[in-house]
């Protein structure tokens, strides 16, 4: 029973607000793969699952045991318990969790496969390669490595989580992510103060301040009155704006004066030059570049455009010519202004002035897109449409590519990142030392086939056992770091436990990366996240 | 096909069905907290005697009772005075379309009681306000909407730390979310730390009335001047009422098209008139699982517990901050200490009533004030009593000298809004 569309809009709307209808066909037209429907497996997918993904397909050789059914909310069977008895089928778990799942949410269809992924990729070595995101929950270091190489010659996003005792792991490898809508929390305006075009210089023109009325006086957007004041600035010092906090001040003090007087020449009350004066400091931040943008300018994929190039980056190389020609040194021109005290007709007129400038700058580019297109044998609009370079181009000071090391480059000797590790590591008691317990705990399972501590009488003895796994890491990749014992105690302790409330914070944290994968709005993490629920701390760890 | 008979104690336990639980409750660790002893009771307290209290089966509330019923709790009071909506179904998972319309607490106790087996959540269907104080009387209190209740007990200004039941607070909104741990009259309340929570935006008046900017604005004159004036479907704007909506939509693009304003949609109608917070399931799962994690440590002394505000924000990667909140010296929910009330002796009750609820930090709703006065406690005015009211409303006119009121006295203000009494002390002004 699949919903309608406007059932559909109902049930997402509280999403829908935040990445939009766009954003929500990414999700429908997406095919998420997972692997080992463990708790910490069925999380992530039910937090995929409800906000509406296409269709899921869970990889999983195990059967269900009774620890399964106790720490995972998606296996139990409900309509077969009697009071005193409890039955459980061996069910395969890849399709115990696919029937509850499914259930969630009726627009998302749901796929099983009752085989673990060594044995898919030994028969079918290209059975990963139609997903969209692959996600692998507690994988042996082994299958993990293996599929990492699959996943990243095949350019398939891969998310590699584990919930171990109380630590929460997720690892991102993607080689290249482009988001165009990052949604950056606190965004400067750009408002072009410092270099007016020249249908903004008109448009101030269009004010004079000393001859208006009283009511239209106090109803002028800021922007203008700083815009004016600024003009007199500049004709009275040398073509030089306001640097220093002394120099803003005196500016300050400047449009504090444009403030009209009363007959008895007490100041009037004028809201909007109080917000002129307030707004000082982020009007007169100079028009820039961000270094972040600068430098996908000066990427590879940005200076050699070829047919293959994805349109992210014949987009951003048309920005870079606009940048080089009609913008002067500026990317374009983003349209919007913050709202602020003025009559409507006043605002409305400002804010169309900077609408369209945008419009026309986002015009130039696309002649640059069209250019660019045709010098590599395509076509356009077709190739990109219109709308797609007026989004970019609104978001061109907010352009991020996440790119992140494969798991090889993690692992191998010549090129493990030595340098996070030991810096981190001076603090003993910091994140990175449990990236090193999980590896170390690795190596366990590759010797000894088993996972330190998981039964009561293995808790002491497999101590020092875990210890020379701890050693031989650290030797190998000639780590000099200190790991306290304690550590290796508790590693020891928690047994390979998965306990349900690590396992749903991880479920929520990697979903939603996978979101920002599918939807390429907002950023990913780079490349690896520690979650401690001891301490409820996190750490991002670049390896 | 395996077969595992069930014990007599809990009747349903099934082997293994703990195991990842119990490695936390029978096993020494180097990390665990001070008073912790690894034992086998550990389980069996909390599945046959820890009793939780969730409030709110929404969002957090959903998960909560999920993560609780999965680590073990089975005495789970749920309390929600609201129904299923539509927009609940992409995050609130116990809940589906066919149950719209049907009480959350209802759905979602039925729910986990059949999922989860031994598990017995309790549901009420009513206002947290509504319930009384006896119903508190459970080991630790769950919130995820921003309530403070607080049943401490003081004997000559001590604390009885007996009675303190410890509070865990979630919230969250869009991609951002906060979890804290309050140990009533030790560790910082909600009020202790008001200022973190934004106010909310109301633009003003004229700005709606006569100078729209904003496609926000067109929809605020509709809601609230054009509404009450024209009353197109009799009483109040009912924000779920789509047929609400859609006069409040259209009349809020005529008055964009006056002004040449651009943005008006459907969407953005129904987001500002319910005031509507973007929600996912990802956050509410991320802040509901920190909590429960919380609870665990509290209710078994496994771990130390979060001291004791956590703030988790997934915008750009993942970032979380653990922090002290301090408790503020003088908070008017937690610390004991009167807050200043000045007035000059001529000013009249009323006066003083009108501050009670006008006043930003405070915002009462109908407080009662009581005072000591000749040694013998004396109510100066109280409204929800009918008797009491008609009595003391004369009051109201009298100045505070005409009440035989002094420079530093002692006002107790008591109102549904604040947990415990607020003590007031009067300054006399000029």
């Amino acid at each position: 029973m699949a919903s309608t569309k406007a059932s559909k809009e109902q049930k997402y709307d509280r999403q829908l607000r935040l990445w939009g209808d766009h954003g929500q066909e990414t999700l429908e037209n997406a095919h998420v793969c997972l692997i080992n429907a463990t708790a910490t497996g069925t999380e992530i997918l039910k937090n995929l699952v409800l906000p509406g993904i296409g269709a899921f397909t869970i990889v999983d050789g195990h059967t269900v045991t009774g620890e399964d059914a106790g720490n995972n909310f998606h296996f139990l069977p409900t309509a077969l318990l009697s009071f005193f008895l409890i039955v459980l089928f061996v069910q395969n778990r890849a399709q115990a969790a696919t029937e509850h799942l499914q259930e969630l949410n009726s627009d998302v269809s749901g796929n099983f496969v009752e085989e673990g992924p060594d044995k898919l990729l030994d028969n079918d070595s290209e059975f990963f390669h139609r997903f969209t995101i692959v996600i692998g929950v507690q994988l042996p270091e082994s299958t993990c490595l293996r599929l990492g190489s699959v996943l990243w010659s095949a350019s398939v996003p891969f998310l590699v989580c584990k919930t171990y005792g109380l630590i929460g792991y997720m690892r991102l490898v993607v080689q290249e992510h482009t988001v165009i809508e990052s949604h950056p929390d606190n965004a400067l305006e750009d408002l072009r103060l410092d270099q007016p075009y020249a249908e903004f210089q008109n448009h101030i023109k269009s004010y004079d301040l000393d001859s208006m009325e009283k009511k239209d006086h106090s109803h002028t957007p800021w922007i203008i009155i700083v815009a004016k004041h600024l003009e007199k600035w500049l004709s009275e010092h040398n073509g030089q704006p306001p640097k220093n906090y002394k120099e803003k001040e005196a500016f300050r003090q400047l449009i504090r004066e444009g403030i009209r007087k009363n007959e008895n020449g007490v100041p009037e009350d004028e809201e909007n030059f109080e917000e002129a004066i307030k707004n000082v400091n982020t009007a007169l931040n100079p028009t820039k570049i961000p270094s972040a943008v600068e430098d996908l300018f000066n990427s590879e994929q940005c200076k050699n455009i070829t047919a293959q190039s994805p349109c992210f980056w014949v987009m951003l190389r048309a920005v870079k010519e606009f940048v080089h020609n009609e913008g002067n040194g500026s990317l374009p021109v983003r349209g919007t202004i913050p709202d602020m005290i003025a009559d409507s007709q006043k605002f409305i007129n400002l804010q169309n002035v900077y609408r369209e400038k945008a419009m026309q700058d986002a015009a130039a580019v696309s002649k640059h897109v069209e250019s660019l297109l045709q010098s590599v044998g395509k076509v356009w609009p077709e190739s990109i449409p219109e709308k797609d370079i007026k989004l970019f181009c609104k978001n061109a000071s907010f352009l991020r590519v996440v790119r992140c090391r494969s798991l090889a480059e993690e692992y191998s000797v010549d090129t493990v990142n030595k340098d996070e590790i030991t810096s981190c590591m001076d603090s003993p008691d910091s994140e990175m030392v449990f990236y090193l317990m999980l590896r170390a705990v690795d190596r366990f399972y590759q010797q000894h086939s088993r996972y330190p501590g998981v039964y009561n009488y293995q808790v002491e003895e497999d101590i020092s056992k875990l210890k020379a796994c701890v050693n031989s890491l650290l030797q190998e990749y000639s780590l000099n770091v200190n790991i306290k014992d304690d550590y290796i105690h508790e590693f020891c302790r928690y047994g390979a436990a998965e306990p349900h409330t690590v396992s749903a914070f991880l479920g929520g944290s990697a979903a939603q990366e996978a979101i920002k994968i599918i939807s390429h709005q907002f950023v990913p993490f780079n490349n690896t996240f520690i979650y401690n629920a001891m301490s409820q701390t996190s750490a991002t760890l670049r390896l | 096909m395996a077969v595992d008979s069930g014990h007599r104690d809990g009747g349903c336990d099934w082997d293994g069905r703990w195991n990842h639980v119990k490695k936390f409750l029978e096993r020494p660790g180097p990390f665990t907290h001070p008073d912790f002893e690894p034992s086998t009771e550990s389980l069996q307290f909390l599945l046959e005697t820890c009793k939780i209290l969730v409030i709110g089966a929404g969002g957090l509330g959903c998960e909560l009772l999920k993560n609780l019923a999965l680590s073990g709790f089975r005495l789970i009071h749920v309390v929600d005075m609201d129904t299923i909506d539509p927009s609940n179904l992409n995050r609130q998972f116990l809940f589906r379309p066919n149950d719209v319309g049907r009480p959350k607490a209802d759905v979602a106790a039925d729910f986990i009681n059949s999922r989860v087996p031994g598990c017995k959540v309790v549901p009420h269907f009513k206002k947290i306000q509504d319930c009384d104080e006896s119903f508190y009387r459970r080991k630790c209190v769950l919130l995820n909407k921003h309530l403070i209740i607080s049943l401490l007990s003081y004997e000559d200004g001590v604390l009885d730390p007996s009675s303190i039941i410890p509070l865990i607070d979630g919230g969250t909104e869009g991609f951002k979310g906060n979890a804290r741990v309050i140990l009533p009259g030790m560790t910082a309340c909600i009020d202790c730390t008001l200022e973190l929570y934004p106010p909310q935006i109301n633009f003003p008046m004229c700005t709606i009335a006569s100078m729209p900017r904003l496609p926000e604005h067109c929809i605020e004159y509709a809601r609230i001047l054009q509404w009450p004036k024209e009353k197109p479907f009799g009483g109040t704007l009912d924000g779920d009422n789509p047929e609400h909506i859609q006069w409040v939509f259209e009349r809020s693009k005529e008055r964009a098209a006056e002004f040449n304003i651009t943005g008006v949609t459907y969407r953005l109608t129904q987001g500002v008139v319910k005031r509507i917070i973007p929600a996912v399931a990802s956050t509410n799962a991320v802040i509901a699982a920190a909590c429960a994690t919380e609870v665990f440590k509290i209710a078994t002394s496994a771990y130390i517990p979060l001291n004791n505000y956590m703030v988790f924000n997934d915008v750009d990667g993942l970032y979380t901050y653990t922090f002290e909140a301090e408790r503020k010296e003088n908070c008017s929910a937690c610390s004991q200490v009167p807050q200043d009330l000045q007035f000059p002796p001529s000013a009249k009750l009323q006066e003083v009533l009108e501050y009670l609820t006008e006043n930003a930090s405070l915002q009462m709703k109908s407080p009662a004030i009581t005072t000591t006065l000749e040694g013998k406690n004396k109510t100066l005015y109280l409204q929800s009593v009918k008797s009491i009211e008609e009595r003391t409303r004369p009051n109201l006119c009298k100045t505070l000298k005409e009440l035989g009121l002094s420079d530093g006295q002692e006002l107790a203000v008591a109102d549904i809004t604040t947990p415990q009494t607020v003590l007031f002390k009067l300054n006399f002004t000029a």
